[in-house]
């Protein structure tokens, strides 16, 4: 009996040493479940953000087409980054929808001119009171939503060359 | 020149501690004891050349010499004085450095200064001190050099995470790191012990005041972290069950219960193979801390060095040392004679049931801490977060302080069960008055951990000074009245917790300059919002005047500041004390038509959480000085005897 445990911390410690080195291991993933994926998008109405687009609605989710909501700012330099991704996509024949955090109107239009305008639509979210509701802690963040307005997909942090296909894949899966 | 002098030091600082290596193992296996006598320079040269290296590192920063790149990347030349030195030990490598120079000065500590220890064992403690520095050393050197010099030096650094730009960073890493890497002075004597056999009540005596003056840093750097995070996130907890938190409570929690196996086995020479585990545990708990703080397997707010290549170095560490350990336990323990037994009624049994709490409160810890990892391997990411921390370490905490009163007002070896029942009599009679009190005037208004904390927290108060009644206080020893004073710190921390869950009022307002808002009695006039700024900092700050009802009114001045080096928003609380709680007030966003978003906090008897914290730790410094001093004296009177 006292023979076997004296063994026994060694055993617990290679477990968690086993655990530890698992964990180590694994590739890191940055995806992260949303809740609110498989949930349908909070309603809300914001106005328009940027001078030559129309505002954002939540009712517009529901057309029976999907489409990307991209959550940024001009503040934002991973925003700028993420940009030219936003415009391969739009190419690739995705509608992005945008909500435009903390931020003004002359500044979402510079912002546009400069890094290229792939949106449909612009909301103005001065008080991150929706980016709240989506459950999203940061800019940018982007958002894939069904023809019937649930969440399908969220992506946090900026989309780089390498995740375009993957978003493609998951907007063409819904259609 | 004083990077690479830096650079120079650690190097030396390393190869001595082969040397040191070198000189136990022909010590030990050639049975030759006076090579101690050389080891002693040796480890007290590595020590000082350890400090050397830190204090330059710190000059560096002090100098803002943006060709080092550690520097560069975590300073910046417009901070404040304070932080450029604070900020040495605010990022990964130069936290390792500390970790490394509190090591090798503790190494040269037990070099000079113990004498109780038998001489092979002393040696086998420090050549196995300088086994775990090698490998920190080769950590530093390979993996973390804070030296490092850039090929193009920046004209400016990056600035430190201003969260970090607090007086509490001065404080609070130097005293966790002290009790947190002074742990593996225990873990040496324990690795000591089994190289040479030696587990007994003499080894115990021996091994702690080290376990205390360790234990005692670490009470007071978890206290001031605790009111730290309180203050400086502004989220009104003092405690969020973040995984760095429970990696400095975990090593807590096993030196606690170390501490008191050790007095049992310097007392009554029992719990021999015990106590060298918690002695092994309670380091191997501060190196798990390390690995999942720094390796970035876990999600923490801490988590600002994150890199899973130096996870792999300290994952290597710990199967190097941990297991080496666990494995000398096993092959040695059988050989150790077991020691002393004890009655059932006796204060031993009190002190075991103390020391199976705490490892289950540890345990407990420790997977809730892991859950997310377990979880992952079987597919899924779940964390679990306070509220199974609340529920499941609540209850037992609660069981273990009981004990805890309970233990000193029971004799060593044998006792009666009905003599142990009248000397609790007071407590109990309090535990039951407070208990109906607390309930037919709150019962319902409050959650059940919260009320039986109070109640608890109540008698275990009485219980912990019954130990004085009907004696000589003028003749108690120092040590009484240190565990005295400890236990009590434990209730009154208690009874700060419950009371902060329990009757704390939360206000959430959007107020615009001119309104009055009242809440829990107190009066708060929002005055204006003026913009100030400070050396490298800009921020609004809310005027305000607070009064309780006809009490003069005080200004508060809550803070949303911004820092430019890194861009980050941080919020400044408005702390009012009080004799009887807090008021918490954190100025957030500005809403719609001018309001601003404010959270208001009435917490009654908060402080009580971090008065019982630096009561414990008085308590262990009171413990350790009576100790101590009985040394001393009992030197002298043996010396004069002589004479």
């Amino acid at each position: 009996m006292t023979r076997t445990l004296i063994w026994l911390p060694l055993l617990l410690f290679l477990a968690f040493f086993g655990l530890f080195a698992s964990g180590l291991l694994k590739p890191d993933d940055h995806l992260i479940n949303s809740r609110l994926v498989g949930q349908p998008l909070p309603a809300f109405s914001l106005p328009a953000a940027a001078s030559d687009r129309p505002a954002l609605d939540s009712t517009e989710f529901a057309t029976g087409k999907p489409r990307l909501l991209n959550i940024f700012a001009s503040w934002c330099v991973p925003c700028a980054a993420e940009a030219p991704q936003l415009l391969a996509l739009k190419q690739a024949g995705v509608e992005i929808d945008a909500i435009a955090i903390r931020d003004a109107r002359p500044d979402v239009d510079r912002f546009l001119t400069r890094y290229g305008n792939p949106y449909t639509r612009i909301g103005l979210d001065a008080r991150s009171t929706v980016q709240m509701a989506l459950g999203s802690s940061g800019v940018p963040e982007t958002f894939v939503v069904d023809g019937r307005g649930k969440i399908l997909h969220q992506h946090i942090g900026d989309i780089r060359a390498d995740d375009v296909p993957d978003i493609l894949k998951i907007v063409k899966d819904a259609r | 020149m004083i990077a690479e002098a830096g650079l120079v030091a650690l190097w030396l600082a390393a190869a001595l501690a082969f040397l040191q290596l070198a000189l136990a193992w022909f010590g030990l296996v050639g049975g030759k004891d006076e090579l101690l006598e050389a080891m002693r320079p040796v480890a007290v040269t590595q020590g000082v050349l350890t400090g050397l290296s830190f204090l330059l590192l710190i000059t560096l920063f002090v100098q803002s010499d943006m060709s080092v790149a550690l520097v560069a990347t975590n300073s910046h030349s417009m901070k404040p004085w304070l932080y450029k030195v604070a900020g040495t030990w605010g990022n990964h490598e130069g936290s390792m450095l500390l970790w490394v120079t509190v090591m090798g000065v503790a190494g040269g500590a037990v070099a000079l200064f113990e004498r109780a220890l038998r001489r092979d064992t002393h040696m086998a403690t420090l050549g196995a001190q300088a086994a775990i520095s090698l490998g920190f050393y080769a950590f530093l050197l390979f993996a973390s050099n804070p030296f490092a010099r850039l090929e193009t030096p920046p004209p400016d650094g990056q600035g430190l995470n201003p969260l970090l730009q607090d007086p509490g960073l001065a404080f609070h890493p130097p005293t966790l790191y002290v009790g947190y890497v002074g742990l593996s002075v225990a873990f040496s004597f324990a690795v000591g012990a089994l190289l040479t056999r030696r587990v007994d009540a003499a080894f115990a005596k021996a091994m702690r005041p080290w376990v205390l003056a360790a234990w005692i840093m670490l009470t007071l750097g978890i206290t001031a972290g605790s009111y730290w995070a309180y203050y400086e996130l502004g989220w009104g907890g003092w405690w969020f069950w973040d995984p760095v938190e429970n990696a400095s409570l975990m090593p807590w929690l096993a030196a606690t219960a170390l501490l008191h196996s050790a007095t049992v086995l310097a007392t009554r020479d029992a719990l021999r193979a015990w106590t060298i585990m918690l002695a092994v545990v309670a380091f191997s708990m501060s190196m798990v801390g390390t690995f999942l703080v720094r390796s970035g397997i876990l999600t923490s707010v801490h988590a600002f060095a994150v890199d899973p290549q130096r996870g792999t170095f300290i994952l290597g560490l710990l199967a190097l040392y941990i297991g080496g350990a666990l494995a000398l336990f096993a092959l040695r323990i059988g050989t150790v004679r077991e020691g002393q037994q004890f009655e059932l009624v006796s204060r031993e049994t009190t002190l075991v049931i103390n020391n199976l709490l705490l490892t289950v409160i540890l345990g407990l810890v420790l997977i809730g801490t892991l859950y997310p990892l377990m979880t992952e391997a079987f597919g899924h990411k779940v964390s679990v977060g306070p509220p199974y921390f609340d529920r499941i370490v609540g209850p037992i905490t609660l069981v273990l302080v009981m004990f805890m009163a309970a233990g000193p007002l029971t004799r060593w070896r044998k006792d009666r069960a009905k003599a142990v029942g009248t000397r609790m009599l007071v407590p109990a009679i309090v535990l039951v008055v407070a208990f109906v009190a607390l309930g037919a005037l709150a019962w319902g208004r409050m959650g059940i951990l919260p009320f039986l904390g109070l109640t608890v927290a109540a008698a275990v108060a009485v219980g912990s000074v019954a130990p004085l009644w009907k004696r000589n206080l003028r003749r108690t020893p120092l040590f009484n009245w240190g565990m005295v004073i400890a236990h009590l710190g434990c209730a009154v921390s208690l009874a700060g917790m419950a009371s902060d869950s329990a009757f704390t009022v939360e206000k959430l307002v959007a107020a615009k300059p001119g309104d009055t808002i009242s809440t829990a009695g107190w009066t708060l006039h929002f005055d204006r919002i003026v913009p100030v700024a400070g050396d490298n900092w800009t921020a609004l700050q809310g005027d305000m005047t607070v009064s309780r009802g006809n009490g003069a009114a005080v200004a508060i001045h809550p803070q949303s500041r911004f820092f430019t080096n890194p861009p980050t928003t941080t919020t400044e609380a408005a702390l009012l004390t009080r004799w009887d709680g807090q008021l918490y007030v954190v100025l957030g966003q500005e809403a719609e038509q001018g309001r601003w978003q404010m959270r208001i906090w009435w917490k009654p008897f908060v402080t009580l959480i971090w008065l019982g914290g630096i009561m414990i730790a008085l308590g262990g410094a009171l413990a350790l000085l009576g100790r101590e001093r009985r040394g001393w004296v009992m030197k002298i009177r043996k010396r004069r005897a002589m004479a």
